[in-house]
């Protein structure tokens, strides 16, 4: 039996991305924006945009490893 | 939120001069923006990458080994640490790395308690003088193993503060980035006073 490396994380591990999703988020969306307004609104956008999207992959990598 | 939009549009910026603004931006994040007088855009560029790099510099840590060990420079053919080049984006912060490996490349030993030092070369014949100079470091092999994961996650959030740096340098430079949504609201702005002109 394979073991992929998502089904052996420690799910506390999951919390060491935060941190980055919030600064990802903030820097990118400050690019495209002068106030700061319109940034924190972008900025919450995209970190949604960024969990939604990592946590599909997740899905997927769980799917795949309960299969195998 | 489209009057904000709105008014951010009729913002003019002035990038003053946008070469000198980009080299500040590279040397501490946000001190282009400063310059520009952009202070709150700098203070985000600021907090959010230097907080990036250096809770990565503490990560890649150990109180056995000191501090900053995934933020090194290496190019000897055996061991390119290639992630430095993404990690110097951070600028002025990431260069002890380069200081250091200066000096080991002339035999010196490492400054700093060996903070942001090259780990000792281990098998290397080409190693020459390094090895020598950086006789009481550990090996990448030491780091691993007392760090684990830690070395990992140390060297990824001191990269993407690299990284996201290159986007701030970009926005001393040339200015905010248009979506494509918002040169469209700005094409469909422009068209009614085009037709109402023509009229």
């Amino acid at each position: 039996m394979i073991d992929l490396p998502v089904a052996s994380m420690d799910v506390k591990d999951f919390w060491f991305s935060l941190p980055l999703i919030v600064t990802v988020s903030l820097v990118y969306a400050a690019t495209r924006h002068e106030l700061m307004g319109p940034i924190l609104s972008h900025a919450v956008r995209i970190g949604v945009w960024i969990v939604g999207f990592m946590m599909i992959v997740l899905a997927v990598l769980l799917t795949i490893s309960w299969f195998t | 939120m489209p009057n904000e939009l709105e008014s951010e549009q009729e913002i003019k910026i002035d990038l003053k001069n946008p070469a000198l603004a980009g080299v500040l931006a590279w040397l501490i994040p946000g001190l282009g923006h400063f310059y520009q007088g952009r202070t709150a855009k700098g203070i985000v560029f600021f907090v959010c990458i230097l907080s990036t790099f250096a809770y990565g510099v503490y990560l890649g840590g150990s109180s056995e080994w000191g501090w900053g060990r995934v933020v090194y420079a290496s190019w000897r053919p055996n061991h390119r640490r290639l992630p430095f080049l993404c990690q110097i984006g951070v600028g002025l912060p990431a260069m002890p790395a380069l200081l250091e490996a200066q000096r080991a490349a002339n035999g010196k030993e490492p400054l700093f308690g060996g903070f942001m030092a090259p780990p000792k070369p281990i098998g290397d014949p080409n190693a020459g003088r390094r090895l020598a100079a950086l006789a009481k470091q550990p090996t990448l092999d030491d780091l691993h193993s007392t760090l684990c994961r830690y070395f990992d996650l140390g060297t990824t959030y001191t990269m993407v503060a690299g990284l996201l740096n290159v986007l701030a340098i970009y926005d001393a430079c040339c200015g905010p980035v248009f979506t494509e949504s918002r040169r469209e609201e700005e094409e469909e702005n422009e068209t009614p006073d085009d037709s109402g002109k023509s009229a």
